[in-house]
């Protein structure tokens, strides 16, 4: 079970990352999550948003380079150990984590969220499954 | 004191220069049209026949032969003898992805080594002299023609080839190099870097340096006099007539002599290929009347300039052709390498991007900067930093081995790119020479 994050290609420049939010924004795009991997000359976004689609349109309408990743969200309780638990499970099912990123849930206060970029989104997701976690799923993250 | 190589031929009267040129242009036409069938249907389709030409002044009969001609008739299309008897290729960066091959006889070596030599008799270089021939050496004719041509005055040849700057440093010092022949940003670099060890021109034993393979200015010039305490002298050539040593400065450093008992220089209106009187500037085209295994015939240089008759202080008595202004056509010349925007275009392509780019060239601290800026595709893109960053240097290396530079590439948001009037600008040349 995975979840669809857009990645975006942004120059690194001053301005480019605030005129892909104010796009959009002004198309009522919430940003769940986001994630910002740079090298010197150019960087790429990552983000969970709630209208995937949507997001896509508008993107690419507006001169972006955009493209949909598969990749695995987890709730992990917050507290102690929270995530190293959901790491051993990861261990255990031998899926290598290419990057991750957290954030915090809206209303729940108790779970902080990570998002997982692997090799094979669903086949990591069944073998963590195995090993007792669960994957969100894109219902459950937009309901977040 | 002036130092000539070969006096006789360099200080000879008009006349004899005249006469040499006649007959040498008639042999060539003859033996051009005999072998070369490309050029010989180029002079029937021109109507014109060997018996036409019989002195320099039924040249301009000729049909002109031009970049494209060397691309179509590559690799041997041109050759002027049997393969048999050429020794030698030397090789251009290349155009549209097609490099400039040009063949040598023993004898094709030889008078280019003559004509370097000439070049460094006129830098004041003597048996006496060390030479450190500082081209990059290989396809590249500026370190064998050097080279070739220091062996010939006799000065001790050190060939250290392109790089490596700390080194080309120790090997003057520690070796009483007196003279160096590099390209003029290369000298300015080195005289940069031995600012940075605190070495003055007091302390290394250079007198001259002959410089060439790209443009350069005369603030430039003295820039390189003074970090280097040395004279600086210009040298002209390219592939297509052998290589460097076409042209050379003297002591009077006003155009450089052009080596007319091997090369008659025309200056033509580059849009209607008619030829201009002295002293005009036009394109400069160039007829090699011994060369044998690549026997260029009216070949446009597209290199912008004027000549002059007048009498030289130095005593020579060939004509002098200005320092080029410009290139009648896109190509830049970068750290004395040509690079062809469609070469970029080529490189683009075969690695899966779009051909919209763009080329800034700058000149910081006297040496060119190359950048190349690319437009990421939707194709290209991925989520993955590492393979595009592998891509990015796939690219470079890349264009590395197609313009034989480096080129700082990176990678831009689509429809970046300024365009005007809808067409992209390929070029910002901010160098100011």
């Amino acid at each position: 079970m995975s979840v669809k994050q857009i990645s975006v290609f942004l120059e690194n420049k001053p301005g480019k990352l605030s005129e892909m939010t104010e796009l959009l924004a002004a198309n009522n795009i919430d940003i769940r999550a986001l994630s910002l991997a740079e090298t010197k000359d150019f960087g790429i976004v990552r983000m969970i948003v709630d209208d995937v689609y949507e997001a896509v349109n508008v993107l690419k309408d507006g001169e972006f380079i955009a493209k949909l990743t598969h990749v695995l969200a987890y709730a992990v309780p917050d507290e102690p150990g929270g995530l190293n638990k959901l790491l051993a499970a990861f261990n255990a099912a031998k899926v290598n984590i290419e990057y991750m990123y957290a954030f915090l849930g809206g209303e729940d206060s108790k779970h902080a969220y990570m998002i997982f970029r692997v090799s094979d989104a669903d086949a990591s997701a069944a073998a963590v499954a195995a090993n007792g976690y669960k994957a969100l799923s894109q219902d459950d993250i937009a309901k977040l | 004191m002036e130092h000539y190589y070969q006096p006789e031929i360099e200080c000879a009267p008009r006349e004899e220069i005249v006469r040499l040129q006649n007959e040498r242009l008639v042999k060539q036409i003859r033996r051009v049209w005999d072998n070369v069938p490309y050029y010989r249907k180029k002079m029937e389709d021109h109507g014109v026949t060997p018996d036409d030409i019989k002195t320099v002044d039924d040249l301009h009969k000729l049909p002109f032969l031009s970049k494209s001609d060397l691309r179509d008739a590559y690799p041997y299309g041109l050759l002027g003898t049997p393969l048999r008897d050429a020794v030698r290729i030397q090789s251009t960066s290349g155009t549209t992805g097609k490099r400039v091959v040009a063949f040598y006889t023993r004898h094709d070596i030889d008078l280019w080594e003559d004509c370097c030599a000439r070049a460094i008799c006129a830098a004041g270089g003597t048996n006496e002299d060390v030479c450190q021939v500082s081209y990059g050496y290989g396809l590249f004719t500026g370190g064998p023609g050097l080279n070739g041509g220091s062996h010939k005055v006799g000065c001790l040849t050190v060939p250290t080839s392109s790089g490596n700057t700390d080194r080309q440093i120790m090997f003057i010092q520690d070796l009483g190099a007196t003279i160096l022949c590099c390209t003029p940003s290369y000298a300015a670099y080195l005289g940069e870097r031995m600012k940075e060890m605190g070495l003055g021109p007091d302390d290394i034993p250079l007198k001259a340096g002959i410089f060439g393979a790209e443009a350069w200015s005369e603030e430039m010039r003295r820039d390189i006099q003074n970090t280097l305490g040395i004279k600086a002298y210009d040298i002209y050539g390219l592939t297509e007539l052998s290589g460097p040593g076409v042209a050379f400065e003297c002591s009077d450093q006003h155009g450089m002599h052009i080596n007319e008992d091997h090369f008659i220089a025309e200056i033509i209106d580059p849009d209607t290929g008619e030829v201009l009187p002295e002293g005009t500037e036009g394109e400069l085209v160039f007829t090699a009347i011994d060369k044998e295994a690549f026997p260029m015939i009216r070949y446009r240089t597209r290199d912008i300039c004027s000549l002059s008759r007048e009498k030289c202080s130095c005593g020579r008595t060939h004509v002098r052709m200005s320092k080029p202004k410009g290139r009648s056509d896109d190509m830049l010349i970068i750290r004395g390498v040509n690079v062809f925007p469609s070469q970029i275009e080529t490189v683009l392509l075969n690695h899966g991007y779009a051909a919209n780019y763009q080329i800034i060239v700058d000149r910081v601290n006297n040496t060119d900067t190359f950048d190349v800026q690319v437009e990421m595709t939707p194709e290209m893109f991925t989520d993955n930093v590492g393979e595009i960053e592998s891509r990015q240097r796939d690219l470079s290396a890349g264009l590395q081995s197609m313009l034989g530079i480096k080129a700082k590439v990176s990678l831009v948001a689509p429809k970046s790119i300024v365009r005007s009037e809808g067409k992209a600008v390929r070029v910002i040349d901010k160098r100011k020479i």
